[in-house]
């Protein structure tokens, strides 16, 4: 199973999601972000998902999980570079991903959370 | 089909071909004389005799398939040029009327001429089958390019991009509208959308579907959609449907719209 990365800029943690998802890794994932975030004291995570392009309902209720799990460690999430049809498989699936604020590249979500501290 | 009977009409047909095509060519001349001259129908027709005959001979394998693609060529042409299709079967069917004004004489070839209308009235059908093919197909080249004609994305603002709906919106068109502009959001790096609907003269439950569900998209993506010149009948029509537009954010007017995304990008329009 890959791994997913995580980074950290400033009070920002940067997760690129370059491979494929597997319900195995976001699981992954969203424990990593959640340990990450409680150990750096982060106050924003960007989850750029650029190269992403397939989404179910799982990986979606997931990325709407870390966001509400997140904002309980008071640290906002944005999720950048969503791909149109993964966009519309998601309003097709329903999922609004409440709890995670969206924007359309790493630079504007960046430009976001800067806005917020 | 082939038996004695229908031999010795072949026989009869090939050898008073030119009488009966002449009154073939007069007949089916009848009513579309000033949109295909004589000369030329008769030169088709010629082309279907002479291949008829060899099919009621039976002595040629291919001519069937031959005959069965001049017709069809035959009826593609005639639905091109808006002959009704009226005049398309009855083009090939007055070939009994002609074969039987030369029968007269001959009583002992009507038994062969029965067979001989059922053959026709196969190659009426396909003439009809073929027309029709033909005209949808033309129906639907025409929709495909009316798609591709009407579904616009303009650049209004550095990032700010414009979707003007103009005419009847159903599903297909609104899935379109909804992966053009989705797909003109990641390209501009816009964060605002206008959808004007000023163009659009009825919304029914499913078109309103797929707009809110192109703002949610859109939403998802990171950029913020206004949908804008909703018309008064729309309205009532949305409100007594019982539509929910939610926190979906409407503007009177185009011009709103803009405005409203200028002001939200930070920007202001100030007298020069």
């Amino acid at each position: 199973m890959e791994r997913v990365p995580i980074l950290k800029i400033g009070s920002t943690l940067l997760v690129s999601i370059q491979v494929d998802l597997q319900d195995q890794s976001v699981q992954q994932l969203q424990e990593d972000v959640a340990e990450r975030i409680a150990a750096t004291g982060a106050k924003g995570v960007i989850i750029d998902i650029t190269a992403v392009e397939i989404v179910d309902s799982f990986i979606g209720r997931m990325l709407s999980m870390i966001g509400s799990m997140s904002r309980l460690f008071d640290a906002q999430t944005v999720l950048v570079g969503m791909r149109p049809a993964v966009a519309i498989t998601l309003v097709e699936l329903g999922l609004t991903l409440d709890g995670v604020q969206t924007a359309l590249n790493t630079e504007k979500g960046l430009r976001l959370l800067s806005g917020r501290s | 089909m082939v038996d004695a009977d229908q031999a010795r009409l072949a026989e009869f047909l090939g050898a008073g071909q030119p009488k009966v095509l002449d009154q073939w060519t007069e007949a089916a001349g009848r009513g579309v004389s000033d949109r295909i001259s004589p000369a030329e129908l008769r030169r088709e027709l010629a082309e279907i005799l002479s291949l008829t005959v060899a099919v009621l001979a039976g002595q040629d394998e291919a001519a069937a398939g031959q005959l069965r693609a001049v017709l069809q060529e035959l009826s593609r042409s005639r639905a091109r040029y808006g002959f009704s299709p009226r005049e398309t079967a009855a083009t090939v069917l007055s070939l009994k009327e002609a074969v039987y004004s030369q029968l007269a004489d001959s009583v002992e070839l009507l038994p062969a001429y029965l067979g001989f209308t059922r053959f026709v009235d196969d190659l009426g059908l396909q003439t009809f089958e073929a027309f029709v093919g033909a005209r949808e197909q033309i129906i639907a080249d025409q929709a495909e390019s009316m798609l591709e004609l009407s579904t616009p994305v303009v650049r209004l603002w550095d990032g700010i991009i414009a979707v003007p709906l103009v005419g009847t919106l159903d599903s297909a068109r609104t899935q379109l509208v909804m992966e053009k502009m989705l797909e003109a959001l990641v390209a501009t790096e816009a964060e605002h959308a206008v959808i004007d609907i000023t163009g659009v003269p009825t919304v029914d439950t499913e078109v309103a579907q797929h707009l809110l569900k192109t703002v949610v998209a859109a939403r998802l993506m990171g950029a913020d959609c206004i949908i804008t010149g909703i018309r008064p009948q729309i309205a009532y029509t949305i409100v007594s449907l019982g539509i929910e537009f939610g926190d979906v954010l409407t503007k009177q007017t185009l011009a709103d719209g803009l405005a409203h995304a200028l002001s939200r990008s930070g920007l202001k329009v100030v007298p020069a």
